[in-house]
């Protein structure tokens, strides 16, 4: 028995009908065609499916698309704005934070929950925040470095605003 | 050689854009009209005998479209292939169906495949699958399998012996005999999971119009991928384009040639459909190959002045269920000539025993059997130092091969191109400030505090070639590697490279050669690879071989295309092609350089061909297929510092210092991201991680839950230097740099944690050195006293 849901996606609004069971990062990619979100475990540890819902970094593979019906959910595709990167996706660009790239976008994602709580963290607790999500390649170090980038930008940048 | 603008330039990755805006295309990603997906049933015991399997129930669920049994594919499918025949060894070579036909001989061995709509309804019928398992005693251990009295996974493979391989130089009885110490240890090396992030996964699209197959797979060789696929299901070669170029880590599990896209083939073929098939990381822990799994006896001969006169292995592999693809020269051939490490030591025996077990196959892993050499004789180093109360940086130094004798011939025969191992260890102990070191360590013991500092002077090779050396190895197939260069009438260039990178970068260091090559802004250039349909026939990417021999192809390639543009520039100039000059980009008459064609000039005339050369032909596009005459040897040091916690056995990271020398260096922000890759990876190995069998076959740690991956958290910073001594094979003078930091980081990890633990009398703990392990050897230290 599908049931129907409203999701805005990216600042795009999708009406579908979905079967109960179906994850939400099998919506975004199966049925809206977003592959920028990956699945590297299907069971919540690798984080590789994250995406921001209602605010909020989720695992898309822990969530129902039945449960995002009414949210407003962020896929990496949706970080540019006006074919300008992101601080952190320039970030990981500039700092070498990725290598194979599979990853990457949940990494992104959480990096960006985690500087929208906190835009000014140290080292540790960057790495404390990247806990739900595994990287094979990088040895993180270079993640490190990246989100670090984007938050001296983000904090540059919030500064210039609060300036004028 | 030519070291130019863009050689030597940390450039930003031109992977990256799609990367970070995800828009890059994995496997899983491909989308393709009507295409099923396939599950495969697998084998929940590790030996059992398949007395029924019932699939009604499935072919009746919604949205499914067939199921197949073994049975179903014996006549489409030949057995998965085995392509490393190390000769001499007695190999037996087990069959190996892509679904099990009457016997399970691990967990995760396939049973059944089931394609459906879609995923959902897919897992819903295997779900419903009924098999009847006859079980029989499974064994997961290989010295026990190797017993008598041990349970038989093959009637004609005795005492589950696959092969005994030897390989022996100089006369290691006579230094046994006559060393003034022999240290004895027995080290376990144990399993490990690659866990590439992405899921292996295949789309298979065959045509039934023209019989040509099309298959998108996580493959590090996709040519290998082509030739084994045209091999086991006979649809020519000609007829079959493997594609592979975005694949999210390796680290040689996307090597071997697996079940998984076999079925998905024979599917697709059957139904006239594309199938697509995804691992899930269930899957991805049992039905992915593994890697190390070694039991090795050592002993080594020593002189009271540290000298190393002998060292003898006797090595126990375990080989899982099944042999993989390149699984037998792991453990033979990538071990045992390694095992004089940046060291003379003039006698060296090795005894391989191959075993099968009921467990899932090894094969290659990050550093394949280099790593496994290089625990032998670090930890080895650090045993002998104790024996003789010297310093192990002393006992090192002292057995090294000297700068001045490069090219050196070890005696299991490799010829070692070059090195300095003295200026990489003398750095790495500048860094960590060794002197001072030894004496905070000396007051932190007063204090009961437990620092350590680990060692590991190690030396690997890399860009394995030549092909004849190949060839005698039992290898079946070349290790040179192909490139075309091809220049467009607009003067862009397409590099088509055999080389498939999958997050090594190669897209921008290939592009910063030919950029310097052929002077050309970098943006012209794209590295096309990973598409047998558009690439010459390649290796792939595994052993650091891409750009030492891949990137030596692009190079050969490009000079013959700059050589072809000197001759029809010197024609349209009218000068002879002697008097031409090449520069960034310009080609220009000796003494004139107001005379002047540039490259893209060049170009536009090779297409348009009014007026060429007499003897030239039109079009600028050339190949290369370059086989190197030997072997890189990278080298340095690595240093691990550590503090160990009495009371709770936790080990804290203090520094981590890596001198590696690889050569020359095209993007030092590449290779400084190759070498922290690696070190987590082989520092995990030390402390996190471990695959583990109980007895009965079932992997406990078959989750990322129970599988300890490290996070970044419990990795340290790592200080990350080189020297410079470049190699003589290839015109680069680089040696590769995929596999250092693996090799090197585990013993320096584990001597580290060693020496923390001197005060305690305690000389080896077998890996992972986890809190429990190390707490349960200090409890039992202080029992003794």
């Amino acid at each position: 028995m599908k049931q129907q849901i409203t999701v805005t996606v990216n600042g795009v609004q999708y009406t579908s009908e979905v079967e109960p069971r179906l994850l939400l990062v099998h919506y975004l990619r199966d049925v809206l065609n977003l592959t920028g979100t990956h699945v590297g475990c299907d069971t919540s540890q690798c984080g590789a499916c994250t995406v921001i819902m209602n605010g909020s970094a989720v695992k898309s593979c822990t969530v129902l698309a039945v449960q995002a019906d009414g949210a407003e959910i962020t896929t990496i595709e949706g970080l540019a704005k006006d074919g300008q990167l992101h601080p952190l996706q320039e970030g990981f660009w500039e700092m070498h934070g990725l290598q194979c790239g599979f990853c990457t976008p949940g990494m992104i994602m959480t990096a960006y929950d985690l500087l929208q709580k906190n835009p000014n963290p140290t080292e540790e607790e960057i790495r404390h925040g990247l806990e739900g999500n595994l990287c094979r390649c990088t040895g993180y170090q270079n993640i490190v470095r990246s989100i670090q980038y984007a938050a001296d930008k983000m904090r540059g940048a919030a500064a210039a605003a609060g300036g004028e | 050689m030519a070291v130019t603008k863009m050689f030597g330039a940390s450039v930003k990755r031109r992977e990256d854009p799609r990367m970070i805006t995800g828009r890059a295309n994995y496997t899983d990603d491909v989308r393709l009209p009507g295409t099923l997906s396939l599950v495969i049933l697998r084998s929940p015991y590790a030996h059992a005998r398949i007395k029924s399997i019932n699939v009604e129930k499935a072919r009746q669920m919604p949205g499914v479209v067939a199921v197949y049994t073994g049975k179903d594919l014996v006549d489409s499918l030949a057995p998965v292939p085995c392509a490393w025949l190390p000769p001499n060894s007695d190999l037996k070579v087990p069959e190996y169906r892509a679904l099990a036909v009457d016997t399970v001989r691990y967990v995760g061995d396939g049973v059944a495949a089931v394609v459906a709509e879609n995923r959902y309804q897919a897992q819903d019928a295997a779900a419903a699958i009924e098999v009847e398992y006859e079980m029989l005693p499974a064994v997961v251990d290989q010295e026990k399998a190797t017993q008598d009295g041990a349970p038989q996974l093959y009637a004609d493979v005795p005492n589950n012996t696959a092969f005994v391989w030897r390989l022996a130089g100089g006369d290691i009885d006579a230094a046994l005999r006559d060393a003034d110490v022999v240290v004895s240890q027995r080290l376990i090396n144990h399993r490990l999971i690659p866990t590439a992030m992405e899921p292996r996964a295949a789309v298979a699209h065959y045509n039934p119009g023209s019989g040509e197959l099309t298959l998108w797979c996580t493959s590090q060789n996709p040519h290998i991928h082509r030739l084994l696929m045209s091999a086991v299901t006979g649809i020519p070669e000609t007829k079959i384009r493997v594609i592979a170029t975005d694949v999210g880590g390796g680290f040689g599990s996307k090597i071997p040639f697996y079940a998984g896209e076999m079925i998905a083939v024979a599917i697709s073929k059957d139904l006239g459909r594309p199938v697509k098939w995804v691992e899930d990381r269930r899957e991805n822990f049992v039905a992915t190959t593994h890697g190390r799994d070694h039991i090795d006896y050592v002993d080594v001969a020593a002189k009271q002045d540290g000298t190393i006169t002998g060292i003898r292995v006797k090595a126990y592999a375990n080989m899982g269920a099944y042999l993989s693809t390149a699984a037998p020269g792991v453990p033979t051939w990538l071990f045992g000539l390694m095992l004089s490490g940046p060291y003379k030591i003039p006698n060296i025996s090795v005894e391989v025993h191959g075993v099968l077990t009921n467990t899932t196959p090894t094969d290659a892993y990050r550093g394949a059997g280099r790593p496994e050499a290089t625990y032998v004789l670090e930890r080895m180093m650090d045993l002998v130092a104790d024996r003789l109360g010297m310093d192990p940086v002393e006992v090192r130094r002292k057995n090294f091969i000297p700068k001045e004798e490069f090219p050196y011939t070890v005696a299991t025969t490799l010829q070692y191109d070059s090195g300095d191992y003295e200026a990489a260890l003398n750095r790495a102990l500048e860094i960590v400030g060794y002197e001072q070191f030894r004496k905070e360590q000396e007051a932190a013991r007063a204090q009961g505090r437990l620092l350590g500092i680990g060692f590991s002077t190690y030396v690997e090779v890399c860009g394995l070639a030549p092909s004849q050396a190949a060839g005698a190895m039992g290898f079946q197939g070349g290790l040179w590697e192909s490139a075309t260069v091809r220049v467009h009438p607009s003067g862009k260039v397409s590099v088509f490279t055999g080389s498939n990178p999958h997050g090594q970068g190669e897209e921008t260091t290939f592009a910063q050669l030919v950029a310097d090559e052929l002077g050309v802004p970098l943006d012209d250039v794209e590295i096309v690879h990973g598409d047998t349909g558009r690439i010459p026939f390649g290796m792939g990417t595994y052993g650091s071989r891409s750009t030492a021999v891949g990137g030596s192809a692009l190079i050969y390639a490009a000079r013959k295309v700059r050589d072809k543009g000197a001759k029809i520039a010197a024609h349209l100039l009218e000068v002879s092609p002697d008097d031409i000059v090449f520069d960034q980009g310009r080609y220009y008459v000796k003494g004139a350089p107001d005379r002047v064609k540039t490259f893209q000039e060049v170009a536009g005339a090779a297409y348009l061909a009014w007026n060429m050369p007499e003897g030239v032909t039109p079009g600028l596009e050339e190949t290369h297929f370059f086989d190197p005459i030997n072997n890189t040897y990278p080298f340095g040091t690595h240093v691990c510092v550590v503090e160990v916690d009495p009371a709770t056995g936790k080990v804290q990271f203090l520094r981590y210092v890596a001198v590696d020398d690889v050569g020359n260096v095209i993007n030092p922000m590449i290779v400084d991201g190759q070498v922290h890759g690696g070190i987590a990876q082989g520092l995990a190995q030390a402390v996190y991680e471990t695959a583990v069998y109980d007895e009965n076959g079932q992997l406990l740690s078959g989750s990322l839950m129970d599988y300890a991956l490290p996070t970044a958290s419990m990795v340290p910073t790592y200080e990350v230097d080189r020297t410079v001594t470049p190699t003589p094979v290839n015109p680069m003078g680089l040696k590769g740099a995929g596999e250092t930091g693996t090799i090197a980081s585990t013993p320096a990890v584990v001597n580290a944690i060693i020496d923390a633990l001197k005060p305690y009398g305690i000389t080896h703990l077998d890996m992972p050195l986890t809190p429990q392990r190390i707490w349960q050897a200090i409890q039992e230290s202080q029992k003794g006293s």
